[in-house]
């Protein structure tokens, strides 16, 4: 991979070793989020000072709501506000976004909620959210001219970086934990001939990822070396959010959290729509969901510390499963500037979840998504969501992916003969 | 005891671009202090002014984080294979 552009590189020769001009769109630089230090654009990710997170800072130009009407109907249409390229539709990619809001009337009645909608990401190109984060780490990787693409995943991050490859011609290479839900290794392995199982949990395969990463020349791993890009991708599904409430923001949103990262971006977009003076500022509550099998972040929440203990997960909610949340502490300090919550549930009120929202709303979640509504409803009754504020729920993945979590519980109702009386035997009509 | 330690590329600049050196130490306090008695300051980007761990630093003695063991105070037999990773990956 090639390294950030320095002094040199700009003023001396005509052969290019840096990205190329524009290759980040309107972004300026990487800094680090706890110290603020600053390092030029190029495949980093951790603070040189600090071991701090970087984060893309930009220099935005004035950009109005018609500029982004105007766009594709997808993550595109907020091309400005991301690091990528102003021609980036013109390099093939999932095209993912601009997911279906749907006001979800049937589960605010079940929950006690005056207005709620489900933002479903479940649409997207493989049917989860990653699609998004992916879409820029891809056009990231193919600035800084990397040969491999890859990443360490809990299933759906693996299913999005594979498609995205297939489909930009670049080698993808994909790390799993080998018990993730057979679905999710299949969404793998239908799109690249590496998919690599390893013995341990998560936080395992991280580690191995960050070890390969520090080794391995032209590789770009999503959520590792380029992870500040892949990272901004989240912000779309705040953008969305906010130009499908009619150029608003919602008063309360409850959002899944396993590394933290998708929560923490939300927060970013509706800080920079408010800077941008795309919205109004206002109040919002931002609210973390997590199982309790892997609940680090909502124990810290509610011992009121700002460490974060990591624990080993055992839960069904496998993309939730990160032990250790690289982003666990900027959940905490959102729940807290905002006035929201980190929440957790039980496996069994995650399978309720599921259900419920299946049955009030005809969407089919993953654990994931089960995971936030079993929460948001927790968060109703303990009086830490105000009912009669407008509420938005992220359903970040496909129940498809985890039929197993939920086979179990749901079935055929009867079995019968073919004939009228034994139907009528049922008492179903 | 001596150990091996794996250092990640943020911190090769202190090692002259090794990305493993060995270190003598019975605990992992003692294995960075000897770090930094050969490769200066390097412990000092570890660990903060309190003397504790960086919160975005993951430090393993073998297979496990150190958070799950006895911190600074991890015994490091003879051989093991420690290794220094930034905490910030992840995303799933
Ligand atoms: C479906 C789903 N929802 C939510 C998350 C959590 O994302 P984050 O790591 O950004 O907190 C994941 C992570 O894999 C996921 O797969």
């Amino acid at each position: 991979m090639s390294a950030a552009v320095t002094e040199a590189d700009q003023t001396t020769s005509t052969e290019n070793t840096g990205p190329r001009e524009g290759a980040f769109g309107n972004a300026v630089a990487l800094a680090c989020r706890e110290c603020s230090h600053r390092v030029d654009l190029g495949p980093f990710y951790a603070c040189p000072e600090c071991f701090g997170p970087l984060e893309i800072a930009y220099e935005f130009p004035a950009i109005t709501r018609a500029e982004i009407e105007a766009g594709p109907r997808n993550i595109w249409r907020y091309k400005a506000l991301l690091p990528v390229p102003t021609d980036i539709e013109a390099s093939p990619n999932t095209e993912p976004g601009f997911t279906r809001l749907l006001e979800a009337k049937n589960l605010a009645a079940e929950l006690g909620l005056a207005r709620l909608w489900v933002k479903d990401d479940s649409t997207n190109p493989t049917n989860s959210f990653k699609d998004r984060v992916v879409a820029c780490a891809l056009s990231a990787a193919r600035e800084l001219d990397a040969k491999v693409f890859a990443c360490p995943s809990t299933g759906n991050l693996a299913n999005a970086v594979a498609a995205a490859g297939a489909r930009a011609g670049i080698k993808t290479v994909v790390f799993i934990p080998s018990n993730l839900e057979q679905p999710k290794q299949v969404n793998s392995a239908i799109f690249t001939e590496s998919l690599v199982a390893v013995d341990g949990n998560y936080d395992d395969v991280n580690k191995l990822a960050s070890e390969i990463a520090g080794e391995e020349e032209g590789w770009a791993f999503v959520n590792v070396n380029v992870r500040p890009y892949y990272a901004e991708g989240s912000k779309t599904l705040g953008y969305e959010i906010a130009e499908q409430l009619g150029w608003r923001l919602p008063d309360q949103i409850v959002i899944p959290v396993a590394s933290g990262s998708q929560l923490t971006k939300v927060d970013k977009a509706f800080q920079e729509l408010i800077k941008l003076g795309l919205v109004e500022d206002k109040p919002y509550r931002i609210f973390g969901a997590q199982a309790e099998g892997c609940g680090p972040v909502a124990t810290a929440f509610k011992a009121g510390t700002d460490a974060i203990r990591p624990v080993k997960p055992d839960t069904i909610a496998k993309s939730l499963a990160i032990g250790n949340p690289a982003d666990g502490i900027y959940v905490l300090d959102i729940a807290r500037r905002t006035g929201g919550a980190v929440e957790e549930v039980t496996d069994d009120e995650v399978r309720a979840g599921i259900v419920l929202l299946a049955r009030t709303e005809g969407i089919f979640t993953e654990t994931a998504g089960g995971t936030t509504v079993a929460v948001t409803r927790k968060l109703v009754e303990t009086g830490q969501l105000d009912p009669e504020l407008e509420t938005v729920v992220i359903n970040t993945g496909h129940g498809l992916k985890t039929l197993d979590a939920i086979s179990g519980q749901v079935g055929a109702a009867a079995t019968i003969a073919p004939t009228y009386e034994s139907f009528k035997a049922t008492g179903i009509a | 005891m001596a150990v091996s330690v794996r250092i990640p590329t943020i911190l090769r600049t202190y090692t002259g671009g090794d990305s493993e050196v060995s270190a003598e130490g019975s605990t992992l306090a003692e294995v960075l202090d000897d770090l930094d008695a050969r490769f200066a300051g390097i412990k000092g980007r570890v660990v903060d002014e309190d003397g504790k761990l960086r919160r975005f630093v993951n430090v393993y003695v073998g297979n496990d984080d150190v958070r799950f063991l006895d911190d600074l105070a991890t015994p490091t037999p003879e051989g093991t294979q420690i290794s220094v990773i930034p905490a910030v990956a992840g995303g799933c």
